[in-house]
């Protein structure tokens, strides 16, 4: 059994069941009533939790904490849906959480929150996070974290890491044609940027709920300012895609014919 | 004047990938676009020289390896290691690679080493009065942007399957091989395996990707679920047609619920949001239905067709070019026999 600090970098995305339409704005495009949009965790990161919390109730002496850059009022707002899910300590970066800032300049301001926390022991970190973002969806930040961390083990769109007990880590990686690659590292220190994973969204515990937030509002207030733009880049255009197909609707068609249809277009 | 730096991953057997091909096409139209500019070649793997070879002629000036046994796994410390490596030597403004699971993992991170920038699931290029700007997709798929960018180096992604794949004469060329400082190698790559214990079912290169929904597991006209009716149908078509898998979140997830499942899919499956966008020419949703934001797995489908019972299915209007209203299960049993 080994015990791992295990740091997860996940922050909030607009609800994906929400329409939504880039601006223009001074600072570079964004999303029209970006701050009134409904937020969620963003979905990959928060597998990653999930995996984190599991890791840590399996081996015990380890700890979570969660590091969320985003505004701190919608982080804020964020924490009422996930504190309660798993046990975490949160560590707020307050600055923008918008899809259109670079994954350069996120990292940074991530990876110094990190390298700042009390206590955190190299020997035994793992930085997890999404394998993308909702948002940006680049799947370069974990990357750089790990980078300016000083970690060269490293792995992305990861579904499942098992821990065999001596401190090293088997790790199942998605990669191209529904495969997995496995590989199995040392230990700690590793960054793992995770995909779906294998757990399913854990159930509210309002105890957990109740342990998590005596520490999410001193740490809210604690949140550092972070400038994070989109240095350097220029945008000449955002745009929703604008085509509509005319979809010729098929309706009292028999069966047969349908399928005649379908065949003939399949192996046309 | 950019320093165009082309990446690739050589294959065991000394090829190129379709990906790492399509990659070249675009960096070499990229440097006849650029006016001034320069383009070198960047190999990573045992079989560097060979896979030279397979593209002397591509109109690069330059060719450089970074070979060894431990460079022929796809592992962060040694690729990391590697591009850095390439990108120091050739001093590139420009790297241009393809987004595979290999370079996506370590391309960010050298490319940091280099203190240079990076952008990732690059879909399209435009060059105009020698300036050049870059598409990509925003918010998983939902918008799409022109962008361009001041720093260097610049690293840049470019999607499979956008892309024309270069194609050439081979002939010889000589190869200058870049030694590489490792670190300490703590991870091993084991091997690689199957998502499902069952047959492969995602199949990039297929013309067709069949997607099922929730509906396939949902009560029919007759009050009950018919999961293994359904399962045997789906396995009897994708082995008729050889059509990638493709699945809605609904439905993958049930695998998580407990209850009957179709045991061919995973997670992996999935499109739409936070599954994949994959690419194929033509796409047959079934049973799907789906808010707006998550049908955006039938993004990059060219020709699309739906089967529902409903002929409000979210999957379809407006977005596909045929919506059949008609029972699923009839429809595709009706089709294995016509196949
Ligand atoms: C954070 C988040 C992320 C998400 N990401 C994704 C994502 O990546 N991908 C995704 O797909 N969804 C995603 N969703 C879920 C999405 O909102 C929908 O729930 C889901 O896409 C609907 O799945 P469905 O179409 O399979 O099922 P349902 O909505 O249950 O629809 C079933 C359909 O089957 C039809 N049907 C039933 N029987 C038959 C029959 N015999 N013949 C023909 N038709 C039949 C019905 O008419 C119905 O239209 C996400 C949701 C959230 C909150």
């Amino acid at each position: 059994m080994s015990a791992f600090h295990i740091i997860v970098c996940g922050s909030l995305v607009p609800d994906p069941l929400q329409t939504l339409e880039p601006i223009t704005s001074p600072t570079g495009p964004g999303l029209k009533n970006e701050a009134m949009l409904p937020a969620v965790l963003d979905p990959w990161a928060g597998h990653a939790l999930y995996e984190a919390a599991n890791l840590a109730k399996n081996n015990p002496g380890s700890k979570v904490w969660l590091v969320s850059l985003g505004p701190k009022a919608k982080l804020q707002q964020l924490m009422m849906t996930i504190a309660q899910k798993v046990p975490f300590e949160l560590v707020a970066v307050d600055g923008s959480a918008s899809g259109f800032t670079d994954p350069f300049e996120a990292a940074n301001a991530l990876s110094d929150a990190i390298a700042k926390i009390p206590g955190l022991d190299r020997s035994k970190l793992l930085v997890f996070g999404g394998c993308a973002s909702a948002s940006r969806d680049a799947g370069v930040t974990m990357q750089m974290i790990g980078e300016k961390l000083g970690i060269c083990d490293q792995f992305l769109a990861v579904d499942e890491l098992s821990t065999p007990g001596d401190g090293s880590l088997r790790i199942l990686e998605r990669i191209e044609g529904g495969r997995y690659q496995v590989s199995s590292c040392q230990g700690a220190p590793a960054v793992l940027a995770w995909a779906t994973g294998k757990l399913p969204v854990p159930p509210n515990n309002p105890q957990v709920g109740m342990m998590n937030m005596r520490a999410i509002m001193p740490a809210l207030q604690k949140a550092v300012p972070a400038k994070v733009g989109s240095e350097g880049v220029t945008f000449s255009s955002v745009e929703v895609p604008k085509q509509k197909r005319e979809t010729r609707i098929v309706k009292d068609m028999p069966v047969d014919e349908i399928a005649r249809e379908i065949v003939a277009w399949i192996t046309a | 004047m950019e320093k165009i730096l082309y990446l690739a991953h050589v294959e065991s057997d000394g090829t190129l990938s379709k990906a790492a091909l399509e990659s070249l096409g675009a960096a070499v139209e990229l440097s006849k676009k650029l006016s001034g500019s320069s383009l070198s070649v960047g190999l990573i793997g045992s079989q560097a020289e060979k896979a030279a070879g397979s593209i002397a002629s591509c109109g690069a000036t330059s060719f450089f390896a970074v070979s060894g046994p431990e460079f022929d796994c796809s592992r962060y410390s040694t690729d990391a290691a590697a591009i850095e490596a390439l990108g120091r030597q050739t001093q590139a403004t420009l790297m241009v690679a393809a987004g595979t699971s290999r370079f996506g993992r370590a391309v960010p991170g050298a490319t940091f080493r280099l203190n240079g920038r990076i952008d990732s699931r690059i879909t399209g290029f435009t060059v105009e009065n020698n300036s050049f700007q870059i598409q990509r997709w925003f918010y998983r798929q939902r918008m799409m942007s022109t962008q361009t960018r001041a720093q260097r180096p610049w690293a840049l992604l470019l999607d499979p399957g956008v892309f024309s794949p270069w194609a050439g004469q081979p002939g010889t060329t000589s190869v200058q091989s870049i030694a590489v400082n490792l670190p300490e190698l703590r991870t091993r790559v084991l091997g690689t395996e199957t998502a499902t214990t069952g047959p492969q079912t995602i199949r990039p290169d297929a013309k067709l990707l069949f997607v099922t929904g929730a509906g396939w597991t949902k009560k029919q006209s007759d009050g009950q679920p018919h999961v293994k009716e359904a399962e045997d149908l789906i396995i009897n078509f994708l082995e008729k047609t050889r059509a990638s898998l493709g699945s809605t979140k609904s439905l993958v997830d049930q695998t998580g619920d407990g209850q009957q499942v179709i045991s061919l899919l995973s997670h992996i499956n999935q499109v739409g949001q936070t599954g994949s966008t994959p690419r194929h020419q033509k796409g047959l949703s079934t049973c799907c239905h789906g808010e707006e934001p998550h049908t955006v797995g039938w993004r990059f489908i060219n020709e699309r067709r739906a089967i529902n019972l409903d002929a409000n299915c979210g999957w379809a209007q407006g977005k596909a070019d045929v919506l059949y209203v008609a029972d699923a299960f009839q429809v595709l049993k009706k089709v294995n026999e016509l196949l």
